[in-house]
């Protein structure tokens, strides 16, 4: 037997998938359907529900332990009318991997009909920006592999019932990080730059972004666009949690907004090396938007209550330094200058 | 030699004419049953002994012999992972470890087999550390057993390249559907050389069928969602068909080596493999390259009149129950020699005595059995350690020795 020879063209092929250009050219079919028990309000729900519109019916999805997990796929239940299926929690980024990896194998040995097929694994901050956090890096090394990992960040572990993740928010109460009498910041952590990380470490991957539920179409785009680039790609999506976060299901969305506009949450796409700052986040660094302060966010949440004036300060100097300090505003954190 | 020039040798013998012979090890057979079965999606992971394999599989696929997507996965847990993943999709796959490394992926290992999927592996048998050692124990293997993967031990290269043929033949049947590990004693087997029948890809082709998902496969035309979330209120249905599952493979396993030996001209027994047990009065047994000392000792003792017999163990999962209740029937005396152990188990045996003991309990006129371990570490078990053994098994025959306790050979006190 002699192995074919692979020609670019035929292993980096993707669908075609153009950017729609607002809410009215979005086709109304689904592929995230009924059938999920997940919270009301609950924005990681949104986000597959978007990430399965905007990939379509050729698209095989894989996901990790977690909400979207257990709450959505009850079994009898499915709420997926795209193949899905379930990998451990630290293994987006090898579920991705295999699976494409078999599909070439099985395309260019004739055992399958040749198509480009989008490959997306989710996962949550806990499974993928902790514990499959290697995996993904992995992934991330075939260049010559198309796939997607989409990263929902809820900010803890929540289907265990919310415990502190290596994405928590600084100080948050969560049930492994309860504040007590002696002890009021339980969580000393300060959230992961996991998108910027990625996009740092891995120069040849073609797409990174971050994007959050509140702006719908540019989370749509966005996923669009890491698929149809070519080679493996990132999305990182901040998602309001109102168990986990605790504040009342009907301001999520508001939450996500708040998140961009207090400077915690910055939305950028690294595409082919390029970063660009998108939206709300774009104009803060042009100096057209004056950040909100992050009390505005904080005092929302029942998982801040327990915050004092100094824990808020401590949180706005934080945020602050991310803007003002950074090498690049919101994404690279190393203080200075090139040309010192 | 080298295991990146092990393809190109022979080069004036091409491989699809007829079977033709190599002088080869264990590794490099399985490497051969991986072309052969054209194996589509193979992950590795260093760690000694299995990584061989993963040497020669290398070499296979840059010399153009082998077309199989093969990734260098960043853990055990990601390779044994992403091999899963592939197999869902409907990919043939390939995997393997040792020692810890097979432990670092334990919990792809026991969702794989909970999922049903065919993944054939090869445990390259290791000590586990701590201390870090290198040499065989069964112990790595062994901790699946409950879980739905069936289990083999192969003694010779040869026996590798055709049970891994078995291996996806069994696994990929749709009365089964459940991953196989082959176990290949590590250095003993993996490491050393002998010559071995290496068949053609038509006589591979006319035993091994294509893997076909059906409609498990996952894919965009059979939108399946795989592995819903499930609770009290179904998994145990879900584990009583992984149950009737595991008693099928029994016999598939038959079929597949009846088939063997007709197409193949070899295979032998399934199961186990009776060595000079006609009118035998001592029975040993155990698994693995284990067999090349004991056979030398039983064909030493049966040249001196001593009617002393060996059943080697083939197949671990499922386990072979009604063979070993069969070969052992007349025996007045069983030694069971275990390359494993089970630290505060029932006798403080082995994992085999244990297994043994409670498949002869129902058994009319059980013999006695004795449980031995040795050969911990690689260390070697000479054939003065198996004649010792066999006096030791028979004095238990004769109630001279306790049988409700394990004796250690060849250890330091
Ligand atoms: C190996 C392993 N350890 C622990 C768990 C328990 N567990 C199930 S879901 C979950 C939370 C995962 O958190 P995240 O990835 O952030 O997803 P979320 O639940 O927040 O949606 C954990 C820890 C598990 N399933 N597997
Ligand atoms: S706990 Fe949070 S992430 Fe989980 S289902 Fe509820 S809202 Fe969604
Ligand atoms: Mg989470």
């Amino acid at each position: 037997m002699v192995a074919n020879v692979e020609t670019l063209d035929d292993f980096l092929k993707t669908q075609v998938l153009d950017p729609w250009k607002g809410p009215k050219k979005v086709p109304a079919a689904e592929y995230f359907t009924s059938g999920h028990r997940t919270c009301q309000g609950c924005e990681s729900a949104q986000l597959m529900k978007l990430m399965a519109k905007a990939g379509g019916p050729r698209s095989i999805i894989l996901g990790s332990t977690g909400c979207m997990y257990v709450a959505n796929t009850t079994y009898y239940s499915t709420p997926w009318a795209v193949p899905w299926m379930h990998t451990q929690l630290g293994s987006s980024g090898s579920a991705a991997t295999g699976t494409v990896a078999a599909l070439r194998a099985m395309m260019r040995k004739g055992k399958m009909k040749k198509e480009p097929i989008n490959v997306i694994a989710v996962c949550g901050d806990g499974g993928g920006a902790d514990m499959g956090l290697s995996a993904i890096s992995a992934a991330l090394q075939h260049t010559h592999y198309n796939l997607l990992i989409l990263l929902y960040d809820n900010e803890s572990y929540a289907n265990t019932d919310i415990q502190v993740s290596g994405s928590s928010p600084y100080g948050a109460n969560s049930t492994f990080s309860t504040p007590g009498k002696v002890k009021r910041i339980m969580n000393k952590r300060w959230k992961k730059n996991t998108a910027a990380m990625l996009a740092a470490g891995h120069p040849d991957v073609r797409y990174v972004s971050t994007v959050c539920t509140a702006y719908p179409v540019d989370a749509m785009n966005s996923v669009r666009r890491a698929l149809t680039i070519g080679g493996p790609t990132f999305v990182h999506s901040l998602d309001p949690c109102p168990k986990g976060w605790d504040y009342d299901p009907k301001f999520s969305h508001e939450l996500g907004e708040l998140a961009v506009e207090t400077g915690i949450w910055p939305l950028y796409e690294v595409e082919e090396g390029q970063l660009r700052m998108i939206g709300r986040s774009k104009r803060i660094v042009e100096g057209q938007f004056k950040r909100k302060p992050v009390r505005e966010y904080l005092r929302r949440q029942g998982r801040f209550a327990h915050f004092i004036d100094e824990d808020i300060e401590y949180f706005q100097k934080k945020i602050d330094d991310m803007w003002e300090k950074w090498l690049i505003p919101g994404v690279i954190p190393f203080a200075g200058k090139l040309n010192p | 030699m080298s295991p990146k020039t092990a393809t190109a040798r022979n080069p004036d013998k091409p491989r699809d004419t007829g079977e033709h012979e190599e002088l080869i090890s264990g590794s490099e057979a399985i490497a051969h049953a991986c072309r052969l079965a054209d194996v589509d999606v193979i992950t590795a992971y260093p760690i000694r002994p299995y990584d061989t394999v993963m040497q020669y599989v290398a070499g296979m696929i840059s010399n153009g012999d082998f077309d199989c997507e093969y990734i260098v996965a960043e853990s055990e847990h990601s390779q044994f992972e992403i091999v899963k993943h592939a197999s869902a999709v409907g990919a043939r796959v390939f995997v393997g470890s040792s020692g810890v490394g097979w432990f670092y992926a334990f919990e792809a290992l026991a969702v794989t087999a909970g999922l049903r999927l065919p993944m054939v592996a090869m445990v390259g048998n290791r000590a586990l550390d701590d201390p870090g050692a290198f040499g065989v124990e069964h112990n790595d293997a062994l901790a699946v057993r409950d879980l739905g993967w069936m289990l083999c031990w192969v003694e010779t290269a040869q026996e590798a390249l055709d049970t891994a043929l078995i291996a996806y033949r069994v696994a990929e049947d749709t009365r089964v559907r459940l991953p196989c590990a082959i176990s290949c004693d590590g250095a003993f087997l993996t490491h050393s050389q002998a010559i071995v029948k290496v068949p053609s890809q038509k006589m591979v082709d006319s035993f091994l069928p294509p893997y076909d998902r059906g409609d498990k496969q996952l894919h965009p035309d059979n939108p399946i969602t795989i592995a819903p979330q499930a609770n009290e209120d179904w998994l145990m249905e879900m584990r009583k068909q992984n149950d009737m599952a595991a008693r099928r493979a029994r016999g598939v396993i038959i079929e597949a080596y009846e088939d063997l030996n007709k197409k193949f001209g070899r295979g032998g027994e399934p199961f186990i493999e009776r060595y000079m047990m006609e009118d035998a009065e001592i029975a040993l047994v155990g698994m693995g390259t284990l067999a090349m000392p004991v056979k030398v000792a039983v064909r030493k003792m049966r040249a001196q009149g001593k009617k002393v017999g060996f059943v080697r163990v083939r197949w671990f999962r499922p386990f072979p129950t009604i063979e070993l209740q069969d070969a052992l029937k007349g025996v007045k005396a069983v030694g069971v020699i275990d390359r494993d152990y089970g630290f505060g188990s029932g006798f403080h045996s082995g994992v085999l005595a244990n297994e043994l003991r409670a498949a002869l309990y129902p058994s009319k006129n059980r013999p006695k059995i004795a449980s031995f371990i040795a050969g911990l570490g690689g260390r070697e078990v000479t054939a003065d350690n198996v004649v010792e053994i066999t006096g030791l098994t028979r004095d238990a025959g004769n109630g001279k020795l306790d049988d409700q306790d394990t004796i250690w050979i060849g250890v330091r006190e």
